[in-house]
């Protein structure tokens, strides 16, 4: 990967540089965390021509190593202010590596009022006009296929929806997967920046593209099959993701009390299994068609969570139904029909919105009384003002704060902004950490410590006590800031947690690849040095540590059924990061 | 004697009941309900008991809710 492109949007120029000395070594998160904080001004307006948003590969990215398919994208965040990495599957990131594509950059904002699409190469990079049909809201869905009509049916696709060309701060990044359907670099409201710059797509054809440079094949082959064997013979990464999807989670959540329910005001619900993902199998198996129980979301995924949905008649209705969106809609929503939330999912990834922001959002201004609880037809069609944009779909798309003051509410989950997933902070300690001070806003994936807290993967930790939260949640954000920086998928982690040797062939395939001496020390300090450059950033971006806090509620409203409530003190919130 | 309500998630409920009531010696621990419906005890990765984690000997009381999952994971 040894091309570092850069478009300016304002002067319509294309630069392909060297890669800077400085970022060789880095890919990722690392890498897009480092650029935005070396070139973006911290206290520019996330829409306005200072910004600048970055999409960078994993180290891995392109090579034969499996889940290795990440693409990071980086910026100055609309919806939190701060620093921001968001990171999706799809076929966009081998096809940028392939094409020896270390970065693409996109900086200033055109004068005109059109939209454009970049195409990459191996050449280099092109701006073009893009096709009036895929403008003025249309949906991804047929988006993705006008441009693989026009571009090639194999081209990678990044793509800003109509949420996107609104610039409205819930908008995502959608990222074409092999079938031409589509997964998201979701959190953070990316789509936003891209839509800021009139940039409509980015198009990546690895045409004419050699493999990946290995500096030792053999080595990278034999520590490739390691890692391959961790993941296979571990029963969450080789078995139990692909069986249930991420929305076995419903089940154990509800169990342990921490799934956040009506607004979270509750951690448990009684129609747990309409939406469980025993429920969410048995239902794809028994429809069949165009139901796919399990399915991965780029070449080489070898743990498969994503499946397709399908309607009564079997016909597909939505991909990569995630936990996430399900538990947001279905319990904090209440929505309690499978399909319904289905309907839902497609119509987010169609207008090209965060499924997690939109669906706490949603939540939100169902307390606030913009819309009736439970009501899945009218949130479906409340979802869809979000493309048009009416006032209440720019209110929803403003994302979960803005429905919080809109409706005058104090019960508004999220931290920096940008709201709180789904795992209650109160009986769940440790992932409360994580949302408090990850410099990415409430984010379960920058340190998921649901994993040692209810999964007892990784470690066995006491949710519901403070003892040794601290530091498992520091070392959680730091593993992840080194794993978000190697383009492999978060979920490799299950398949490594207790497993020294998979680890080691982790590192080891990066040392094959780029001749290096990586020891697991390195990678540590490498998780630190990610975590520092983007705290850094949100400080002169106006951030403190007083912005680390949860949401006052979670202090003083208890938690069912365990009636606890989130007791942390500041003194303790900060020394997660005293590293 | 105690009695308990036992639940069952994702592969356990392959061939057995999801959730069921279960008469228990006194004394009684998650290890006890595992033999009888013959799961493993690798099989039995995470339990929980009134919704709190538990041991494969923590010992139960009357009315008790036990939840038996096998490796999960996501997120």
């Amino acid at each position: 990967m040894n091309k570092f492109i850069r478009v300016d949007m304002t002067t319509k120029q294309v630069t392909i540089e060297e890669v800077p000395a400085k970022y060789a070594g880095l890919g990722g998160r690392a890498l897009t965390s480092n650029f935005v904080a070396d070139e973006v001004k911290p206290t520019c307006h996330a829409l306005g021509k200072n910004n600048k948003i970055i999409f960078a590969p994993g180290l891995l990215s392109g090579t034969t190593a499996p889940n290795s398919g990440r693409i990071s994208v980086g910026a100055k965040s609309p919806l939190t202010g701060t620093i921001k990495e968001s990171n999706s599957g799809g076929s966009f990131s081998q096809k940028m590596a392939k094409a020896g594509i270390k970065a693409l950059v996109i900086e200033g904002m055109p004068t005109d009022d059109k939209f454009y699409v970049i195409k990459m190469d191996v050449n280099g990079a092109a701006i073009e006009e893009a096709p009036e049909e895929i403008l003025g809201g249309c949906g991804n869905y047929k988006a993705i296929e006008v441009l693989s009509a026009k571009y090639g049916e194999k081209v990678g696709i990044a793509l800003a929806g109509p949420a996107g060309e609104h610039r409205l701060p819930t908008a995502n990044i959608s990222f074409k997967d092999p079938e031409g359907n589509m997964r998201s670099a979701g959190r953070g409201g990316l789509g936003a920046v891209l839509g800021s710059k009139k940039v409509k797509a980015v198009v990546i054809d690895d045409t004419g593209a050699g493999a990946v440079p290995i500096a030792d094949p053999e080595k990278f082959r034999a520590a490739s099959k390691v890692f391959s064997k961790a993941l296979l013979d571990h029963p969450v990464a080789g078995q139990g993701l692909a069986a249930y999807g991420t929305d076995v989670l419903i089940n154990i959540l509800n169990e342990a009390g921490g799934l956040p329910a009506n607004n979270f005001t509750s951690g448990r619900i009684e129609h747990n299994d309409n939406i469980s993902g025993e429920t969410l199998n048995a239902t794809i198996t028994e429809r069949g068609g165009e139901g796919k129980v399990s399915h991965g979301c780029h070449p080489g995924c070898i743990i498969r969570c994503s499946q397709w949905y399908p309607d009564k008649d079997g016909k597909y209705i939505t991909s990569g139904f995630e936990y996430e969106t399900i538990w947001g809609l279905g319990a904090d929503a209440g929505i309690k029909d499978l399909d319904e939330i289905a309907y839902i999912d497609r119509a987010m990834d169609d207008i090209g919105v965060d499924s997690i922001e939109t669906a706490v959002a949603v939540a939100t201004a169902m307390e606030g009384g913009l819309l009736p609880w439970g009501d899945g037809k009218a949130v479906l069609d409340a979802v869809k003002q979000i493309a048009v944009p009416t006032p209440l779909g720019r209110i929803l798309g403003g994302g979960t704060a803005v429905v919080g003051k809109v409706c005058g509410l104090f019960r508004t989950p999220v931290v920096k902004d940008q709201a709180i997933p789904a795992y209650d902070p109160r009986p769940i300690k440790g992932i409360g950490l994580t949302y408090a001070t990850t410099p990415m806003g409430a984010d379960h994936t920058a340190g998921y410590c649901i994993s040692g807290n209810i999964l007892k993967v990784g470690a066995d930790i006491d949710p519901l006590k403070k003892d040794g939260q601290i530091e498992y949640a520091r070392a959680m954000q730091i593993g992840t800031a080194a794993v978000d920086s190697t383009g492999m998928c978060l979920f490799v982690y299950f398949g490594i947690a207790d497993n020294p040797g998979g680890y080691q062939a982790l590192i080891d395939m990066i040392n094959a690849q780029y001749g290096t001496e990586l020891t697991a020390a390195d990678v540590d300090k490498l998780g630190e040095s990610v975590l520092k450059v983007e705290r850094a950033f949100n400080k002169a971006a106006g951030f403190t540590n007083a912005h680390d806090r949860l949401p006052e509620f979670f202090e003083y409203e208890p938690c069912a059924p365990h009636n606890v409530v989130w007791d942390f003190t500041p003194e303790e919130i900060d020394e997660v990061y005293n590293f | 004697m105690v009695q308990v309500t036992v639940k069952l998630f994702a592969t356990l409920r392959n061939n057995r009941e999801k959730e069921m009531r279960m008469d228990l010696a006194s004394g009684a621990a998650p290890k006890d309900i595992i033999d009888r419906l013959n799961i493993a005890q690798e099989e039995a990765a995470i339990i929980m008991i009134n919704g709190r984690g538990a041991k494969l000997d923590t010992v139960l009381k009357d009315n008790d809710i036990v939840s038996i999952f096998p490796p999960v994971g996501g997120g």
